[in-house]
């Protein structure tokens, strides 16, 4: 009797998943606790944080001016090592923006309900890091008043971009991609903005938030337009997100280079994006989930599921860099075998053992449960991951190019305090615009996290909670 | 008669609900009842509320698909018409004609992404009628707890059906609170 009353409840009563909202919060402290954050005075650790990281960035903007003024021989590149630090960091940023497009698109796709505590954030990240990554293709040009020539104008001397060229794919999937992040991002904040304004009580600040908020009054109306384009962004996304790192990657495979020269790269490079870009949404996000006590909303649950897809990414990566290593002993080209042996046995063996250490072993260290549950393991595992992937790029660039078709032309690249003061600044911009956006904008979006509470089903029955203690709905609101 | 003159500044009526599912609940009897100017204000979207409100699919899916598919073109005319015919750029000895195609598609599906974004996000606003400076529920304070956590039902005074008393009444009837009628001059 007992038995075939269990059947009769569906499993998934019986067996609830765990809350994506902790503590049983209802929407009110929802509200209060996201849009608080951003309400009350400036704390004392924001000042600080956006001087220090606002320096870095100055001083980054400052070498920026000093390569314009003085040329690109300011940095260490120079034949055969033409491409170094600056491609480098390009693809570095832009693959971090591609765990915040992932967030907010394929997840939404595959109804992983988890995201709407973090595509926020992620997505702000995108593009914050897409910014960065703006920066170094555009300086490198050298004449950087010339960088108009990439764009298809028609011009008196019939000057055309060639666009069969993979330079050119980037040019218009980098900016794309930048257009299509910002318009779904700001999609995505216009009810929140509605709830800023609302709140407001400071008049500048509701005309600010009103302004922005378009004039929202959250009707079904509007939510069923709304609701259908986010989906098709969110459709559109996916392939967008996917051929961007890969159209990076055609910059590099459709040479001849040794190394470069592969069929197995945008795959392996949309991996590494992937798996660069968990790592850095989690860098930034377990500092402001403590500081701004997001810890209801930002759950154990939600860094576990992060740690298993930097698992899964880190793991693809690490077989793609064995199966490149493979198919160059077994494709028989010599030049491919020697620029692959001295990839992990060169003047630069210890770049490659870092990038494999990185981004293979310490990611495995995610099989265990306890380690992806411990704050500090985490956080170190990412940040492995962040030099990882910088110094993937590093290794795939510069390790290719220093040793050319002809041992005459080899040499040595060493960066010069220029390269290096603008990477660290590359950092001061992002966190600086990171900073802003934590302190202006919710972090983390209020209606979507609202919408995947239980009460938000309207045939939910409430019932008591089988997992987890803390406020009734009842009590939040008295 | 008084009543007229009050009717025509009338915007509506206004009902508040205790919850996701009341509202949902309301909205099919507001549907059955025949009512059609007429929405409901949640902090989110409520899943199956189209439904409820006997309303179909956004349109909005056709139109973006008209945008993208004018970007595809836009890629194709911006790449041809220059290396086919103005400035034809011969590189690595190969033709530049219609017959060398792929390398020309990953600009074609940039734009064609491009510009169905652009639809959806511009179209969205369009079809609601936004931005708009002000609306008469913001004159409504309570109603501003729809971004929170309140869920409203509005009938609008435009609405054949829609009569200050009985509107007021069938509201309440439906288990409405803090039913009130707004006028636009107030």
């Amino acid at each position: 009797m007992a038995d075939t009353e269990a059947k009769m409840v569906p499993f998934v009563e019986r067996m609830p998943r765990p809350p994506l909202v902790e503590k049983n919060r209802s929407m009110a402290s929802v509200t209060d606790l996201i849009a608080g954050g951003v309400e009350r005075k400036t704390p004392l650790w924001w000042w600080i944080a956006i001087s220090i990281t606002g320096s870095f960035a100055a001083f980054g903007v400052f070498c920026i001016f000093y390569l314009l003024f003085t040329g690109v021989g300011v940095w260490g590149n120079n034949i055969p090592v033409g491409w170094a630090w600056d491609i480098t960091n390009f693809v570095f940023w832009i693959g971090i923006g591609h765990a915040g497009t992932l967030i907010s698109a394929i997840l939404l796709l595959t109804r992983q309900r988890w995201r709407t505590a973090v595509n926020r954030s992620s997505e702000a990240m995108t593009l914050f890091a897409v910014i960065c990554a703006a920066i170094f293709p555009g300086v490198h040009v050298g004449r950087f008043w010339m960088s108009w020539f990439l764009a298809p104008v028609p011009v008196p001397n019939w000057i055309w971009p060639n666009f069969r060229s993979a330079l050119m794919w980037d040019v218009f999937a980098v900016s794309t991609y930048f257009t299509v992040s910002v318009l779904f991002w700001f999609l995505g904040l216009v009810p929140d903005l509605a709830t800023m304004r609302d709140r407001a009580r400071s008049r500048f600040a509701k005309f600010c938030y009103g302004v922005l908020a378009l004039g929202w009054r959250g009707g079904n109306r509007h939510w069923r337009h709304y609701e259908m384009a986010y989906l098709i962004l969110a459709g559109i996304s996916t392939p967008l997100v996917l051929s961007v790192h890969s159209t990076v990657s055609f910059d590099f495979a459709t040479s001849i280079l040794p190394a470069w020269h592969t069929t197995i790269f945008p795959p392996y490079f949309v991996a590494g994006a992937i798996f660069g870009g968990f790592a850095m949404v989690l860098t930034l996000l377990i500092p402001a989930r403590a500081l701004y006590k997001l810890h209801d909303i930002i759950t154990w649950n939600h860094i576990d599921v992060m740690c298993k897809i930097i698992l899964v990414t880190g793991s693809i990566v690490g077989y793609a860099y064995i199966m490149e290593f493979f198919v160059a002993y077994y494709g028989g080209n010599p030049f491919e075998r020697f620029a692959f042996l001295n990839r992990y046995f060169g003047p630069y063996w210890w770049a490659s053992w870092t990038m494999f250490t990185c981004n293979v072993l310490m990611p495995q260290l995610f099989w265990v449960r306890a380690f992806r549950r411990n704050i500090w393991t985490v956080y170190f595992v990412s940040m492995c991951a962040n030099a990882g992937m910088w110094f993937e790029r590093f290794v795939i660039f510069v390790i290719a190019l220093h040793r050319d078709f002809l041992p005459s032309a080899w040499r040595m690249y060493y960066p010069t305090w220029v390269d290096v003061f603008t990477f660290i600044g590359s950092h001061g911009i992002f966190i600086t615009l990171f900073l802003l956006f934590i302190r202006f904008l919710p972090m983390v979006a209020i209606s979507e996290v609202k919408s995947v509470l239980p009460e938000a089903d309207p045939h939910h029955r409430p019932h008591p909670p089988s997992i987890g203690s803390g406020e009734s709905m009842e009590e939040a609101r008295a | 008669m008084s009543a007229a003159a009050v009717r025509k500044n009338a915007f509506g009526a206004v009902a508040e609900f205790g919850s996701a599912g009341e509202l949902y609940h309301a909205a099919e009897k507001v549907r059955d009842a025949g009512y059609r100017f007429w929405d409901v204000h949640s902090p989110f979207p409520i899943h199956g509320m189209n439904k409820a409100m006997g309303l179909k699919k956004s349109p909005l899916g056709y139109i973006i698909f008209c945008g993208g598919s004018l970007g595809c073109l836009t890629a194709v005319l911006l790449e041809f018409i220059p290396s086919s015919f103005l400035n034809p750029l011969i590189v690595h000895g190969k033709p530049v004609n219609f017959f060398t195609v792929p390398p020309f598609v990953p600009i074609m599906f940039e734009l064609t992404v491009l510009f169905s974004a652009f639809t959806a996000f511009f179209g969205v606003f369009v079809l609601n009628r936004l931005p708009r400076l002000h609306h008469p529920l913001f004159d409504h304070e309570p109603f501003l707890r729809f971004s929170t956590d309140g869920f409203f039902l509005v009938i609008e005074s435009v609405d054949p059906k829609f009569s200050d008393t009985e509107t007021r009444e069938f509201l309440e009837g439906i288990g409405g609170k803090a039913v009130a009628v707004l006028y636009a001059n107030d």
